[in-house]
């Protein structure tokens, strides 16, 4: 039960950084009919400048600088490569952003090895926010920072679960950053003008709102935003040159299930998958302990075993996917897709 | 009643003198290069060019960008190991010879399964969708070492079996024969396919969906059967990759190998035919060649990637048809001098950046070897503000002049398409 | 599709259609003869367009009835409804751009004369297929252009390509979307002579702006107003209509095209 609710937790704080990502994504895509495959690289390089700052100023400053940097690239990326292309159509729209993740990730293995690098989680963040215990004969009891060795400690037997700090911080920081972005897309001038972009593109061009300078801006905020995952999310998990690929897919699988131009369904999309990929990784039953539980022989030979002695657990990495496939099966438009393309 | 034309079409004569220079040119260049490394890559050269040429039936002919191509590459290679060990365990008897057609069927047999998702949606939707298969493909490669062989991959032997007429695939000539004869019969057969309903109709889609639906076509069908078909093809070249290596590992469904087939073919250029051809040959000398020369070839290549998705977007074979309708004119002569130009100030540029690219690495990865590297047959120090200060200059200057010999040269481009299309015009009376 | 079940061709039955709280079209009655040529009309915003998308399948009715024939299409996708007999243009010109104006032409042919998703068979060597092309081809007058790209045509070659691609598969009830819309008047009286030869023995539907072409083309008029077909009868009646003249045809500019065409007042 005390797992349940701090793996609860865990997965919703990274649904959380999943929706940082895809709602950049969307911004940019719903703004501008650009899908930026090098989003992915953005929250990179965001990662690895906040690697780099923190050794200069600190984390808390890099949480603040870093973005910024990663924001100004994005703009310039705009400016000087993706309006180029913008004539030419969609296609070489997207081609572009793949050439870029191409050459930000040989960039970033040039300048900081092919190795992961020690991005860590600064100390005064470091540590348990909560311990949730299980304790025989009483029940759950709740210990702020960590449990009383007494009731904790190796002989006492109960089972303990602490939720980190910096996993509460890391959903704060994309709570304060998501709220501002509604705040920002509801009550501001701009913020409506990207609210109807979003639903009405063409009606928002034609009424002359797509000024270059907003382009530049959304493209470059919604890399900021990028960033800003990237150094809150890459010192808890890890920074190194193929993390770009590994979320950018994921993301994608998001605005996917959420369905195309809705932030809505990317936020419920990147919950669900935050949760289903966080709590998988518990469950170490495949299909094969399930025959064997109810007294079933499993046949070695068959052609079928290899595949049903995966355990969810293994199963973990591919489960997007295969809620990918099964949306696109069941309900093509996504869970609150809006636009049909 | 609709009259009578007679068409004297003489591209018609053209076709069957490009179609026997191709068949030459794939007989010929071994005796020409006869070298192992030659012979490795003409092997390779043969089996990209039916992938390359299959991923441009989505792209270039049907509009469809998938980021997930090798998948079906991957899977026909791994059917067709499997089958191979299977023939030389005597479990089944089939020549080596028929064995990329198990790939090609396998190839086929997961388009049909993933192609029916696939295709539900077209567009930056599909091109993520395929990213995402190809994703999960990759990932269930790690899950099921006993298809796809773990870590070392599956390995096999192509000498098995009967020889038939003497060849036993032993040999890489022999391996290169069936690849070529397995390029050519596709090269050819896919050419066909544009030229049947089911292509034109590709191309309709492509051009507009939405006005497929009201002339009577289902636009998903279209998209659904033309992917089979590119799966078919890529799971042929699979198969023939896993006789020539002999070994398949869980890389060849990877995003990096489908990243590399969407590039290179865009590079080569999907507007025309033989565009994915040239690319399938620059992705083997790339990855051969290049990567031997220098550890920055994956940069160049992003690099020259960019330059081309915004610069060129027709890639090389639209470079190369622009000029030759030029040249048809016979204009061509008015460009001989700033296509010099473009050449020597560009070449100078690209040494000079190249340079400091080359200085950057040395410092990062060779560290131990020292401050001094040889480039282009000069010692450079890495350290020495003379050597980057030098290649800055150089790379300032030859980019300046290459931009002055630019502009000269689209005015002078500018004026040779008005004068073309006057004497088209004149051609076709108003 | 000899055999017909009613004398209608198209039918509209208390036709609704929403986009959220709008109601563009409000219950409209439409029934056109066989062979009939019918001009919608009405003002801008009156829905023509959008009941063009209803019928052809574009998108689905909130609700109410469209028949083809007698058969019940709403809510089909658009190529079903090609697929039993309709087919339309539109008013902003919807081709293959990549794709010579023969080319064009022959994709729309593909389908009418039985070919499906072949990869078998040469396009060449489709003797009924480009037998029909050339016939298309020569029936809107683009013979010249055979084989240039349309990318490459004049606006009025593109409308004109356009009305080509349209009644190229054969269908029997044509739908025009403003086919003459931008035109000059001598490119306009042509065009007009060319739809009439082509739409010969089919039932046409098209929507117009140039009374001109309006009332020397059309059998009937239906006059669309804000969703509504408020009248549906002969040129002459729906000119003398009182309602019609307070909705619509008042305008110094209508009566003018009107007496230029030559229709009594």
């Amino acid at each position: 039960m005390e797992t349940f609710f701090v793996f609860f937790l865990n997965g919703l704080s990274y649904g959380l950084l999943l929706f940082m990502l895809s709602s950049g994504l969307t911004l940019i895509f719903s703004m501008m009919g650009v899908l930026n495959f090098a989003h992915a690289s953005f929250y990179m390089i965001g990662a690895y400048f906040a690697y780099t700052l923190t050794g200069v100023f600190g984390f808390f400053p890099a949480l603040i600088l870093a973005p910024l940097c990663v924001g100004l690239l994005g703009s310039a990326f705009e400016r000087f490569a993706l309006r180029r292309v913008h004539p030419f159509g969609h296609v070489p729209e997207l081609l572009v952003t793949f050439g870029l993740s191409y050459v930000v990730l040989e960039v970033v293995r040039l300048i900081w090895g092919p190795a992961n690098v020690d991005y860590r989680v600064p100390a005064v963040l470091d540590g348990p926010l909560f311990t949730l215990a299980n304790v025989k004969g009483v029940g759950l009891q709740w210990f702020a920072g960590a449990g009383a060795p007494e009731v904790c400690g190796p002989a006492a037997g109960n089972s303990c679960t602490s939720f980190p700090i910096y996993r509460g911080f890391m959903a704060g920081v994309a709570l304060a950053m998501l709220g501002s972005l509604w705040l920002l897309l509801t009550r501001t001038r701009v913020g409506l003008i990207i609210q109807a972009a979003l639903t009405h593109p063409d009606m928002a061009q034609a009424l002359g709102h797509n000024v270059p300078r907003v382009m530049m801006g959304v493209f470059g905020g919604g890399c900021a935003l990028a960033g800003l995952a990237g150094v809150i999310g890459g010192n808890a998990f890890v920074t190194e040159p193929n993390m770009a690929a590994s979320v950018g897919a994921i993301i994608f699988v998001v605005v996917v299930v959420g369905g195309m131009g809705s932030l809505a369904g990317a936020f419920l999309a990147s919950l669900i998958i935050g949760l289903l990929q966080t709590f998988a990784v518990v469950f170490d039953v495949s299909a094969i302990t399930v025959m064997q539980q109810m007294g079933m022989q499993p046949n070695y030979d068959s052609w079928a075993y290899p595949l049903l002695k995966i355990t969810v657990a293994q199963m973990a990495p591919i489960l997007p996917y295969l809620l990918l496939v099964l949306m696109l099966i069941l309900r093509p438009k996504g869970l609150l897709g809006t636009r049909e393309e | 009643m609709a009259k009578q034309t007679y068409d004297f079409k003489p591209v018609n004569v053209g076709r069957w003198v490009v179609w026997s220079a191709f068949a030459l040119i794939l007989a010929v260049a071994p005796m020409l290069f006869t070298s192992s490394l030659s012979m490795t890559m003409l092997s390779q050269m043969g089996i990209v060019i039916i992938v390359c040429l299959s991923y441009n039936m989505l792209l270039g002919q049907g509009g469809m960008l998938s980021f997930g191509h090798a998948v079906y590459v991957g899977l026909g290679a791994f059917a067709a190991i499997h089958t191979l060990n299977k023939v030389a365990a005597g479990d089944w008897h089939l020549p080596v010879s028929l064995i990329p057609l198990v790939g090609g069927l396998a190839g086929l047999a997961v388009a049909a399964l993933l192609g029916a998702v696939s295709t539900k949606k077209s567009g930056n939707t599909f091109a993520m969708i395929t990213l995402g298969v190809g994703e999960l493909v990759w990932s269930m490669s790690l899950m099921l070492p006993e298809f796809f062989g773990g870590e070392g991959g599956i390995s096999s032997n192509r000498v098995v079996g009967e020889p038939v007429m003497g060849i036993t695939f032993g040999p890489q000539t022999q391996v290169y024969g069936l690849i070529a004869v397995y390029c050519f019969i596709c090269t050819a057969l896919m050419f066909a396919f544009t030229r049947t309903p089911l292509g034109r109709i590709l191309n309709a889609v492509r051009d507009n969906p939405e006005r497929v639906a009201f002339i009577g076509y289902d636009t998903q069908r279209v998209r659904y059967f033309a992917f089979m078909i590119a799966g078919f093809f890529a799971g042929i070249a699979g198969g023939l990759g896993a006789i020539n290596f002999e070994i398949v590992t869980a890389e060849v469904v990877g995003a990096p190998r489908s990243g590399a087939y969407l590039l290179f073919t865009f590079l080569g250029g999907s507007l025309f035919f033989f565009g994915p051809i040239l690319g399938a040959v620059l992705l083997v000398l790339a990855t051969v060649l290049l990567s031997e020369l220098t550890k920055a070839w994956l940069l160049y290549l992003g690099l020259a990637f960019l330059v081309m998705v915004m610069f060129a977007p027709g890639g090389l074979s639209s470079l190369i048809m622009m000029n030759l309708r030029v040249a048809s004119h016979g204009l061509f002569k008015r460009l001989w001098w700033p296509y010099a130009g473009l050449a020597l100030t560009g070449a100078v540029a690209l040494a000079a950046f190249a340079a400091m690219v080359e200085m950057l690495y040395h410092i990062k990865l060779n560290e131990a070897l020292g401050p001094e590297m040889k480039f282009l047959g000069l010692t450079l120090h890495t350290h020495s503000g003379g050597s980057w200060g030098g290649a800055l200059a150089l790379l300032l200057v030859s980019t300046g002049l290459f931009e002055w010999t630019r502009r000269h040269f689209v005015r002078q481009w500018g004026r040779i398409q008005e004068d073309i299309e006057v004497r088209v015009a004149r051609g076709m009376g108003a | 599709m000899t055999s017909h079940k009613s004398e209608f061709a198209l039918e509209l039955r208390s036709v609704r259609k929403s986009f959220g709280k709008t109601e563009i079209i409000r219950g409209a009655e439409l029934a056109v003869k066989a062979g009939e040529r019918v001009a919608l009309i009405g003002p801008n915003g009156a829905g023509k367009s959008t009941l063009f998308n209803l019928i052809s399948g574009r998108m689905p009715p909130s609700s109410g009835e469209i028949r083809l024939f007698g058969q019940p299409i709403q809510g089909k996708t658009p190529y079903e409804v090609n697929r039993l007999g309709l087919a339309r243009s539109f008013q902003v010109s919807n081709l293959f751009p990549r794709l010579s104006v023969f080319e064009n032409i022959r994709c729309a042919v593909l389908w009418s004369m039985g070919e499906r998703y072949v990869f078998w068979r040469f396009l060449a060597n489709l003797k009924e297929v480009n037998r029909r092309t050339e016939e298309v081809l020569d029936l809107v007058h683009l013979r010249r252009k055979r084989d240039v790209q349309v990318s490459q045509l004049t606006y009025a070659e593109q409308r004109a390509l356009e009305v080509g691609v349209t009644i190229a598969g054969g269908s029997d009830v044509i739908l025009l979307d403003e086919p003459t819309a931008g035109m000059s008047k001598s490119e306009t009286a042509n065009f007009v002579k060319m739809i009439r030869e082509v739409t010969e023995g089919k039932t046409l539907l098209t929507v117009e702006h140039d009374m001109g072409v309006v009332f020397g083309l059309a059998d009937r008029i239906a006059v669309l107003v804000y969703g509504e077909v408020i009248a549906f009868d002969t040129p002459e009646n729906v000119r003398a209509n009182e309602r019609v003249k307070e909705a619509y045809l008042g305008s110094v500019l209508a009566q003018t095209q009107a007496a230029e065409a030559g229709v009594p007042a």
